[in-house]
């Protein structure tokens, strides 16, 4: 196997890269002040539908279309119980998960273990040749140049734009952005969807790319949680959310390293693994960060004002 | 009379959001069969002759309603704490695992009776301490209920496939498939032609009775109330949240240990990976489409059990995957949220 | 300018405005006065359509308008400033002031903001944070931005409560220049000496409708009838008691909470006494009666309570001494349970509980404390001065040390006096009462001793008889100098 520094580096890029879209969605959804439990449900349903629609349509395209629209209808289930019926989004978030996971369980049957189109990789011309950044940033496929795009895409909207302020003033106080003639719900819901997409679009890279394929387990149940779990703890900053998830993608990499390097230790132990320990990093560094120093004030930050509290105009 | 009257309105509405819910949930799924070309009488057919329509089906059935109804009765103490007690997972595989500890040892002589008493006592507080982790993060480190409960899935997942594939493995090779078999005696008893164990099932009813009781009848589960409507204010009551929404937890999670460990000594007689089979996530959905109430939940764990057992037949019948059942019990769930929502919503723009 | 016909809003089955009629010209100040309650900020909130009327006209220049959402009221040029900022504390004060404009144009935004602050004198740093500013720089804020959109009739809520009396000053200066400049202002106030100082026309609000209103020059003593239905005796300071056994004794007693926290405050507080804690909200006095009962631990310091030192269990809370917060849903009460269940909670017994378990105890308080409600309500269903006399029914017999945060906010002229005299016929003969308020009259009329928290530290400490209204408000905005304790 392969372990020079830039291949490995170049592997995180790829294992993350569906972790960044859903953690990024996760991210703009949160800044709305909607917390959208649903994102592992969502991930495996849009996974399918992604793989279902390029294999029968042969068109990658096709698929991957129909993977962010699932997304952003589950989204848009989800705003309109716990934003429009100010319903708990919490046990709305739940209950679409389930939901999500066995429908996709259910339709994508037929489909299981079958021969589908994958993305090919895509060297960006001379770039690629760079070398070491040639092959860690310019050597993969579409979707995970995509995901690259999107860090500094959704920090430039956040930050940059009227309706990135828009949509951070919604998570704040609604009443405010309702005193400045906007309707946070309207905002609301369509950080969700945008949300939605993006999480939508990551369930598809696993399935055209990643991890390409169709099966129960696809192999992409759990990374859901971890995002939503990358959000809280990366203190919804997208550039911290995003480190989290590279360092997701390293633990699962090494996983697979050390299954070959110990075949004593059970290889289910290893696959397991990645996940407690992700979870209890995170929280190790929450745990710290209670602690005022200048290093985990870089890893604190405050949730959204609103966040999961609904606004009613009266 | 008057009180005839507002009884007669609220069994009125209660029914009629019961049967909106029902006409939503099934109506979703029958119109999604409908586009497959499958007929939804075919399915229903099916799945009430793998549920309902012999003895030994039926208590199948009753097999999967117990763990169901035990971590169910768990979760209504925590959501009456205001905790989102994600966890039952891992506390159902702890509570299996600490059953498991004893029963493998053999029963040293005594009586198996003791011996698996015992062993349920231990799943209890196994699943309790598993449960009691979580609020611990909370309260000490100030983690999310539900993120921490999730870490503890994982740990979980991880110690029972260690222990499997391990210290525990099977005589001769380690496999998925799970540990050795219990000793014969300690098998619970279960009369011929059954698949549940008498003394299982009254357990599980006694634990919903105890339940309803502690929740309903007693200083406690009032605190526990006050604690999940109002943690800040609990104070000025002398009410400790933090303390109360522990012991919640705790109880949360022994139920679910319980749970854990009637299917390693009664249902499995060994510890196997999947030992929990999603009871945990499937009791989360049925406490919510009771909208956290105490008195629907067995019907509806009855009505689960039902749908999930009877999927069974569908891959064999029908070539249809078993998540069908999956399918109809979150379309309920999200159909209860929608109906309350915009029952909700009307009454508002009264 | 601007004509408001015929205005009703209900919330639910409470009638909040009833056929309000208004009438404001351009270049005027116009004051909306009356007490708590009168439905004052309800009105101006309907006029910029934040929330929905039940019916009613609104022209503007002699057009009929909608005004069915805030929306509306901007292009229209009407904005509002609320009394609480609406603003958005976690982002920046040029976010905050850029937020819902049409266009996003952050190097054209710094330079008007600058601007429009040198025009009126105010110091806004464009980077920072709102949540590090005051209220009054805050309101700042939201006033420029107000002005930046474009808004020509300019709504203040109770603009000056909780700024120093140099914000105050700005703010009065810039109102004088927009006026000259042709705008309309509407001044939502209950002060009346700011009515007499800034206003050409004031409309007074009683119970929801127009009680009257009144051209300039103002008399006082009208504009108080129309406010009161019957005008509040104005009552003499309690004596003050001394030489009482300490009750609560803090010693260099520092903690966080609130905007500035509590910063080594020593005072001993004796039997006897009524002691009033003034100040601008979040100046101490919150987080010293949260210390005082036990809710939240001091970071350093000693406290005695009874003479004994404070344990920070929750037990202690309850039976000696009680806490009444000022937010009674959201702090005091659990919304979505009954009053029973609360006469069940807030007194010990037995371990079962039943359907009649603590039925005749609540009638009893019930019928006592004349709260509208039966065991069976669900305390959200109860208005704010049942709310109230609910908490003060689960005061234990022999509490000797009871603790409060604004005892009569949001309660009608009769129900706070209820509240008054049922509270010191609750006084021990070894108790105390210690309570925070913005109202100057309540403490001046209520109090034996005042005490004035500024940035987490006692500035004043006096007995009521030895102080007047100017001196305490303006040790409020913090123009004394520190004293200890005397």
């Amino acid at each position: 196997m392969d372990i020079s520094l830039p291949s490995f580096l170049a592997a995180i890029a790829v294992m993350a890269a569906p972790l960044v879209l859903a953690a990024l969605g996760e991210t703009l959804t949160e800044k709305a002040g909607v917390v959208n439990l649903s994102l592992d449900g969502t991930i495996v349903l849009s996974a399918m539908t992604g793989f279902v629609v390029a294999s029968r349509s042969e068109s990658l395209t096709l698929g991957f279309v129909a993977a962010a629209l699932t997304g952003c209808a589950v989204a848009a289930l989800l705003a309109v119980i716990g934003v429009w019926l100010n319903q708990s989004q919490v046990a709305a978030g739940f209950a679409l998960t389930f939901l999500c996971r066995d429908l996709a369980y259910f339709l994508g049957s037929p489909y299981a273990r079958q021969q589908g189109p994958q993305l090919a990789t895509l060297p960006v011309p001379f770039f690629s040749d760079i070398p070491f950044f040639g092959k860690v940033l310019f050597s993969h496929s579409l979707i995970v140049y995509a995901s690259f795009l999107a860090i500094p895409c959704c920090i430039y909207f956040l930050y940059h734009t009227r309706h990135g302020l828009l949509l951070r003033t919604a998570g704040e106080n609604p009443e405010g952005c309702w005193a400045r003639g906007i309707n946070p719900q309207t905002v609301r819901i369509i950080a969700t969807m945008t949300g939605g997409t993006l999480v939508g679009l990551a369930g598809a890279a696993f399935s055209l790319a990643v991890k390409p394929g169709w099966g129960q387990p696809q192999g992409c149940e759990g990374i859901g949680w971890i995002a939503l779990a990358l959000v809280i703890f990366g203190s919804w900053h997208p550039l911290r959310v995003v480190a989290g998830a590279y360092l997701f993608g390293m633990l699962q990499l090494l996983g697979i390293y050390f299954q070959d390097s110990f075949p004593t230790i059970p290889a289910q132990i290893f696959q397991v693994a990645p996940f407690p320990l992700m979870i209890f990093t995170l929280i190790l560094i929450h745990l710290s960060s209670n602690r005022k120093n200048r290093i985990t004030r870089l890893f604190s930050g405050n949730p959204p004002k609103w966040l999961g509290r609904a606004y009613r105009r009266s | 009379m008057k009180t005839l009257v507002s009884l007669g309105h609220f069994l009125y509405n209660r029914t009629a959001t019961m049967i909106l819910i029902a006409a939503l949930a099934l109506g979703a799924v029958s119109l999604l069969l409908l586009t497959l070309g499958i007929a939804p009488t075919t399915i229903a057919v099916a799945i009430a002759h793998g549920s309902i329509f012999s003895w030994q089906k039926f208590s199948h059935v009753l097999s999967l309603w117990i763990p169901l109804l035990l971590c169910s009765c768990g979760l209504l103490f925590t959501f009456r704490a205001g905790l989102w007690n994600i966890g039952v997972e891992g506390q159902i595989i702890c509570g299996a695992i600490a059953a498991t500890a004893l029963l493998r040892e053999g029963s040293f002589g005594l009586p198996p009776a003791l011996i698996l008493t015992l062993a349920l006592a231990l799943s209890f507080f196994g699943g309790g301490l598993w449960g009691s982790c979580a609020g611990l993060l909370k309260n000490r480190g100030g983690v999310n209920e539900i993120f921490g409960g999730l870490g503890l899935n994982f740990v979980a997942q991880g110690l029972i496939l260690w222990l499997i594939l391990g210290p525990w493995k099977r005589a001769g090779i380690a496999s998925m498939s799970g540990t050795d078999m219990f000793v014969k005696e300690l098998w619970m008893y279960t009369p011929p032609g059954w698949r549940v164990a008498p003394a299982a099932l009254l357990l599980a009813l006694a634990t919903f009775a105890l339940t309803a009781f502690l929740l309903g009848a007693t200083r406690f589960g009032l605190t526990v109330k006050a604690t999940g409507n109002n943690p800040l204010a609990a104070r000025l009551y002398a009410i400790h949240p933090e303390r109360t929404g522990l012991a919640a937890m705790a109880i949360g999670g022994g139920l679910a240990g319980l749970a854990g460990g009637l299917q390693a000594a009664c249902v499995y007689h060994r510890l196997l990976p999947p030992i929990s089979s999603g009871y945990g996530y499937l009791a989360l959905l049925v406490v919510m489409l009771a909208n956290y109430r105490i008195a629907p939940v067995p019907a509806i764990c009855l009505f689960f059990a039902c749908l999930a057992a009877g999927s069974i037949q569908l891959p064999i019948v029908l070539q249809l995957d078993s998540a069908l059942s999956g399918v109809i019990q979150g379309a309920c769930v999200v159909s209860a949220l929608l109906v309350h929502g915009l029952q909700k919503r009307h009454k508002g723009e009264n | 300018m601007i004509e408001l016909t015929n205005i009703h809003k209900t919330f639910g089955k409470v009638h909040a405005l009833t056929g309000v009629n208004l009438k404001a010209e351009a270049g005027t100040i116009h004051g909306i006065v009356g007490e708590n309650g009168a439905g004052k900020s309800t009105l101006m909130k309907v006029l910029t359509g934040f929330i929905g009327r039940s019916g009613g006209e609104i022209l503007f220049q002699g057009q009929k308008v909608r005004l069915d959402s805030p929306k509306d009221a901007l292009r229209l040029g009407i904005g509002m400033l609320y009394q609480e900022p609406l603003d958005f504390p976690q982002l920046s004060v040029l976010d905050n002031f850029m937020a819902g404009r049409a266009v996003f144009a952050p190097v054209e935004a710094r330079t008007e903001l600058a601007r429009l602050a040198a025009t009126f004198g105010f110091t806004l740093h464009p980077d920072n944070r709102v949540e590090e500013l005051t209220i009054g720089e805050r309101q700042q804020l939201e006033l420029l931005r107000l002005i930046g959109d474009g808004a020509r009739l300019l709504i203040l809520d109770e603009p000056t409560t909780g700024i120093s009396k140099e914000q105050q000053d700005l703010l009065f200066t810039a109102l004088g220049k927009l006026k000259t400049d042709g705008a309309t202002i509407l001044l939502v106030s209950h002060k009346l000496e700011e009515i007499d100082l800034l206003c050409d026309t004031v409309t007074v609000l009683r119970h929801g409708r127009v009680a009257a209103t009144r051209q300039r020059p103002f008399d006082r003593d009208a504009l108080l009838q129309a406010m009161f239905d019957s005008l509040p005796e104005p009552q003499a300071p309690p004596e003050p008691k001394r030489g009482g056994i300490p009750v609560l004794e803090f010693e260099k007693v520092t903690g966080s909470g609130g905007r500035s926290g509590l910063q080594k405050v020593s005072i001993t507080i004796r039997a006897g006494e009524v002691v009033g804690l003034a100040g601008i909200d979040g100046s101490g006095q919150g987080i010293f009666l949260k210390i005082a009962c036990g809710l939240v631990p001091p970071e350093s310091g000693r406290i005695l309570r009874f003479g004994a030192p404070l344990q920070g269990k929750a037990k202690e809370t309850g039976r000696t001494t009680v806490f009444l917060p000022a937010d009674r849903l959201g702090e005091g009460l659990f919304p979505g349970m009954t009053v029973r269940e609360h006469h069940l909670l807030a007194a010990p017994g037995s371990a079962l509980i039943t359907s009649a378990t603590g039925l005749t105890v609540s009638r009893r308080a019930i019928a006592t404390h004349s709260i509208k409600g039966q065991p069976e309500t669900a305390v959200e269903d109860l208005s704010g001065g049942n709310q109230q006399r609910l908490l003060l029914s689960f005061i234990p017999d022999g509490v000797r040390l009871i603790l409060m945060e604004n005892p009569t906010r949001g309660l009608d002229v009769h129900s706070a006096a209820w509240t008054w005299r049922h509270l010191h016929s609750r006084l021990h003969a070894d108790g105390a009462i210690v309570f925070a308020s913005p109202d100057l009259e309540e403490l001046m009329s209520q109090a034996s001793r005042i005490v004035v928290f500024y940035n987490g530290k006692i500035v004043l400490d006096t007995p009521t008889r030895a102080t007047d209204y100017q001196r305490l408000s303006r040790a409020i905005t913090g123009q004394i100098d520190p004293v200890g304790t005397c």
